[in-house]
């Protein structure tokens, strides 16, 4: 039949179009922990801090050098727990972990994030504590949304949703903390399981 | 004019359809970057890029990363409408 031929030829198209341009191999799972780590991190240095109202944390106290720990071991954590995955699952898709793609989509990723990292460190560095949690999410959501052109097309819509929470949580100061929860633990949750479940399906 | 006309003779082969499908979304591409996506050898892969090299839908760039030699694979303005053409004028044929 000739059109089966043409179908054929474009699900090719479709096929090679995805495959040299965009990694696939993000894998929902470690989506899942990353929120669950994150929201874990966060009600430990909640709780065990427990602040009274009223009380500050300054940058050379103890409390801060451990919000900033648990703060490092959360995403540590994450990305070792991220890139064990994703190996995995890019060896079974036939997918390379270090190429053109990769290179490109780390890049997307890291530009934005680390202009914001910087730029949040100079501020506390200023003793401008207040807006943390806020340029967190916003910069982490510009990265997500930069990233998208090269992998899966969805994470676009998480970064949104990092974005609109981060503005947010601007203008509404004082529940840093749970903006953080929320965008960093339970978004991630949830689209680390939208991801998971869709990937079961196939 | 019939649909079939807008039926590409030159993507009709599935190597040259891969090269073009790449080309669209990259920027540029390597030898070896083709080579792997398409799982051809290194001589099919040649000869084929040629073919769309002669019709300029492709250029073909040689170059020397130190002492390595490099190609560089990108698609001309003309080769991405004559592909998008060709997928135009695929859709077509399936929907009828």
């Amino acid at each position: 039949m000739e059109s089966q031929k043409y179908l054929e030829d474009l699900s090719e198209i479709k096929n090679l179009m995805s495959r040299s341009s965009r990694f696939i191999s993000l894998s929902g799972l470690s989506g899942i922990l990353a929120g669950i780590y994150a929201t874990l991190g966060a009600f430990i240095g909640y709780f065990y801090l427990n602040p009274t109202p009223g009380e500050y944390v300054t940058l050379h106290s103890w409390n801060f050098k451990f919000i900033v720990l648990t703060l490092i071991t959360v995403a540590v954590l994450s990305v070792i727990t991220a890139f064990i995955i994703t190996t995995k699952k890019a060896k079974r898709n036939g997918e390379k972990i270090w190429d053109a793609t990769t290179k490109k989509l780390l890049a997307s990723f890291l530009i934005p994030l680390i202009t914001g990292g910087i730029y949040i460190i100079i501020k506390l560095n200023s003793q401008h504590y207040g807006l943390t949690a806020s340029l967190m999410l916003i910069f982490y959501g510009l990265a997500l949304v930069n990233a998208s052109k090269f992998t899966l097309g969805n994470v676009k819509y998480l970064g949104y949703a990092e974005i609109v929470l981060g503005l947010v949580c601007a203008a509404l100061p004082g529940y840093g903390l749970w903006f953080w929860i929320v965008g960093f633990g339970i978004l991630h949750i949830i689209y680390g399981s939208l991801i998971y479940f869709s990937e079961e399906k196939k | 004019m019939g649909l079939i006309d807008n039926i590409n003779k030159l993507f009709d082969h599935r190597i040259r359809l891969g090269i073009m499908s790449i080309l669209m979304v990259n920027e540029y591409v390597d030898f070896n970057g083709l080579k792997e996506l398409l799982d051809v050898t290194d001589g099919n892969l040649a000869s084929h890029s040629k073919t769309l090299e002669k019709a300029e839908y492709i250029k073909i760039e040689k170059s020397f990363i130190g002492k390595k030699p490099n190609t560089r694979y990108t698609i001309t303005p003309l080769g991405k409408n004559a592909f998008k053409k060709h997928i135009d004028a695929l859709e077509n044929l399936i929907k009828r």
